[in-house]
């Protein structure tokens, strides 16, 4: 069997690790995998190569990385790329349609807003101080009504009345729940009315003060939830866009930037789908050498350390791979 | 007496020279770490600003090295530092420290406590030395700034990361033992030439980008997260627009007589902002037009969450943006700001910077 030329694009998350490979010719999606992180970054890393593995065989062009949890992907991975995932989403977004002047990112523990112009990204904003505004927000109150997370949106969509919640922050939106449904309101219109203050909150926190214009696309785990989408769309007025892998655009954009810096004669510094039998173990200490107290974290594949990060006068430091401009 | 003061930044070097040539017994705090931090926010009341919770834990840690007296400033103004004074008084008193306060203001507020209060620092001290020590202070503190503001200029093109950051403390180290003016020229000659030596050549054109805000947030390292040394490590030239050596001229000198004027700044946020709100909230806005003006390629806002002078600021910031055309980053801190967002969020802020040159999206 013949090998498949791909780039894999990683978005090692807080609450997802997503796996994208991207055809090279086309730049269309070959496989994703969206895998709960469930607090084992390395765990759910290795469990989604496994996975890929199974699949191919592959020959991997390149390896772009991003999400919070990018300097350890590409540790491990041996990644060519790693990019913050403001700028991966942004990549993404361009990508499948270069028309998208905003882009709405609800992910599981941040949102962000990005504006773009010409093509490129001219403005942005992520959540600062509160969740309020993310998925997270939303899995919780799902949780207290005993509804599933992928019900969440058709439910709130049989609305007909939306109840007004107050969901500044999620402590008070749960007692303001509790005594709407005590008042006797039915569970589809308190969805309804969580759609519209999560709406609120992300754009009064994330999007306050910036321009929203069309094409506006919708992405993060949260764009599956369709009564959000709708509550975006009567509180923008304007059409809102799901794209295709809305839940994977951060591995997405990681890949096509792989790609983007893949030249033919480079080689990839890719570590072969071979470090899904390795174990991989993170220690972490706190070096006392100066009052600095920095935290050094280091990464081993089967006993060997891979890299190293943390210490500010660059004392441990390993390289894995540079970050920032690429 | 053994008198210690809070941090902010290098400041520490030429208020040392300062009281030391008096004849004081100094406690210079320890660096501020996470354990100063957590101090502050044990002790300091929990809606208080960043700035008060790190200084508090300075003096907490610096009465445990000894000390006894603590030499603060005030001031007047929405900006809450007019009461740090007073509030880290009582605190310490409630805690039993018995660490005495000793606050310098502008005369014009309180002559009768500051008379009081300046008796106290210098009770048998040699008052005739003061202006010598004032001369000494002042031309660390200079030196200091230069070198600093050298070490943003060198750092993106250093040809190690992490070395300019490493000269540059031995610079400061060099600034500080220096025992006379003369030793502090020479310091600072050397700390020079030794920056300078850390840059590759050929890396003419980088990206530069403006810091404004709130004075001790741009100036501490520690509650800044080290944004000038994330800046430049990332390939920007950092043009700060704070500076210590300006504050003292015009607070200090100018205001304490009554001489200060803020016409200046408020000719450059004309159309945005007409008057002092405090703190450097009119400073922010006009310096962000001053360096849209100078051609920067992007401005970094910073904060402390709920600083009332930079909220408001804030808010100006993005239509001085929209208007110039110039991306401007706003950036709040508080004990809970976590080093991945911050980062992240300086990446994104270079990228899209870059946007017109090394990285544009090929759609």
């Amino acid at each position: 069997m013949c090998e498949r030329a791909v780039f894999l694009g990683v978005d090692l998350g807080s609450v997802s690790t997503n796996l994208v490979l991207l055809d090279p010719y086309t730049d269309e999606v070959v496989v994703k995998l969206y895998l709960r992180t469930n607090g084992a970054p390395i765990q759910a890393l290795v469990k989604g190569m496994k996975q890929l593995a199974d699949r191919g065989p592959w020959e991997v062009l390149g390896v772009g990385t991003t999400g919070s949890g990018r300097q350890l992907a590409a540790a491990i991975l041996g990644a060519d790329v790693v990019k913050n995932e403001i700028t991966a989403h942004a990549v993404a977004a361009i990508k499948h349609n270069p028309a998208t002047s905003t882009v709405i990112e609800i992910g599981g523990q941040d949102s962000k807003i990005i504006l773009i112009r010409n093509g490129v990204v001219h403005d942005f904003a992520m959540n600062t101080i509160c969740a309020a505004g993310t998925g997270a927000f939303l899995d919780q109150q799902a949780a207290r009504l005993g509804i599933a997370i992928e019900e969440f949106g058709n439910l709130a969509l049989q609305s007909q009345h939306a109840v007004r919640i107050a969901g500044r922050c999620t402590v008070f939106a749960e007692s303001d729940m509790i005594h709407k449904q005590q008042l006797g309101h039915g569970v589809a219109d308190i969805l309804a009315g969580l759609c519209q203050a999560m709406v609120r909150n992300y754009l009064s926190n994330v999007a306050k003060g910036k321009r929203i214009a069309p094409v506006v696309l919708f992405q993060g785990g949260v764009a599956a939830n369709t009564g959000i989408r709708k509550a975006l769309e009567s509180a923008l007025g304007m059409e809102v866009e799901v794209p295709d892998h809305y839940d994977v655009m951060g591995a997405v954009g990681a890949a096509v930037l792989a790609k983007e810096r893949w030249t033919g004669a480079s080689r990839t510094r890719f570590a072969g789908f071979a470090i899904g039998d390795s174990s991989f173990a993170s220690t972490s200490w706190e070096c006392s050498d100066c009052p600095n107290h920095c935290e050094i974290v280091q990464i081993a594949r089967d006993g060997t350390p891979l890299a190293c990060w943390g210490s500010r006068c660059g004392k441990h430091q390993l390289a894995g791979v540079e970050n920032g401009s690429a | 007496m053994k008198i210690t003061f809070p941090h902010m930044g290098s400041l520490y070097i030429a208020v040392e020279a300062l009281l030391q040539e008096l004849g004081h017994d100094v406690v210079v705090p320890p660096p501020t770490t996470k354990r100063t931090l957590e101090l502050g926010v044990r002790y300091g009341p929990e809606v208080a600003c960043l700035p008060f919770k790190v200084m508090i834990g300075n003096l907490l840690e610096a009465r445990a090295l000894g000390a006894d007296t603590v030499l603060m400033i005030g001031g007047t103004g929405p900006c809450r530092l007019g009461y740090y004074a007073e509030v880290q008084r009582q605190i310490l008193e409630e805690l039993g420290t018995g660490l005495e306060v000793l606050v310098l203001e502008q005369p014009l507020e309180n002559p009768a406590r500051l008379r009081g209060d300046l008796r106290e620092l210098f009770r048998g001290r040699r008052v005739s030395r003061l202006p010598w020590a004032l001369y000494i202070a002042w031309e660390k503190l200079k030196a200091c700034e230069a070198l600093e503001e050298l070490a943003l200029v060198v750092r993106p093109r250093e040809k190690a990361l992490g070395l300019t950051s490493q000269v540059l403390a031995q610079a400061l180290r060099e600034v500080r033992e220096a025992g006379g003016v003369r030793a502090v020229h020479q310091a600072l000659k050397l700390g020079k030439v030794a920056l300078r030596d850390t840059g590759a050549p050929g890396k003419d054109r980088v990206h530069r980008i403006g810091v404004v805000g709130e004075i001790y947030t741009v100036l501490e390292p520690f509650v800044n997260l080290r944004l000038e040394e994330r800046l430049g490590q990332l390939g920007a030239e950092v043009v700060r627009t704070i500076s210590v050596v300006e504050w003292v001229r015009n607070h200090v000198l100018k205001g304490s007589v009554g001489l200060y004027k803020t016409t200046k700044l408020e000719r450059s946020a004309v159309g945005y902002l007409r008057g002092w709100i405090g703190g450097h909230g009119l400073e922010s806005v006009a310096r962000a037009n001053d360096l849209a003006a100078d051609g920067v390629d992007g401005v970094v806002h910073i904060l402390p969450f709920t600083c009332m002078p930079e909220v408001v600021a804030q808010a100006i910031l993005e239509g001085v943006a929209r208007d110039r055309e110039v991306p401007i980053l706003s950036l709040v801190v508080d004990e809970h700001t976590a080093e991945a967002g911050f980062q992240t969020r300086l990446e994104a802020f270079m990228d899209l910077i870059r946007r017109s040159e090394r990285w544009a999206v090929h759609v």
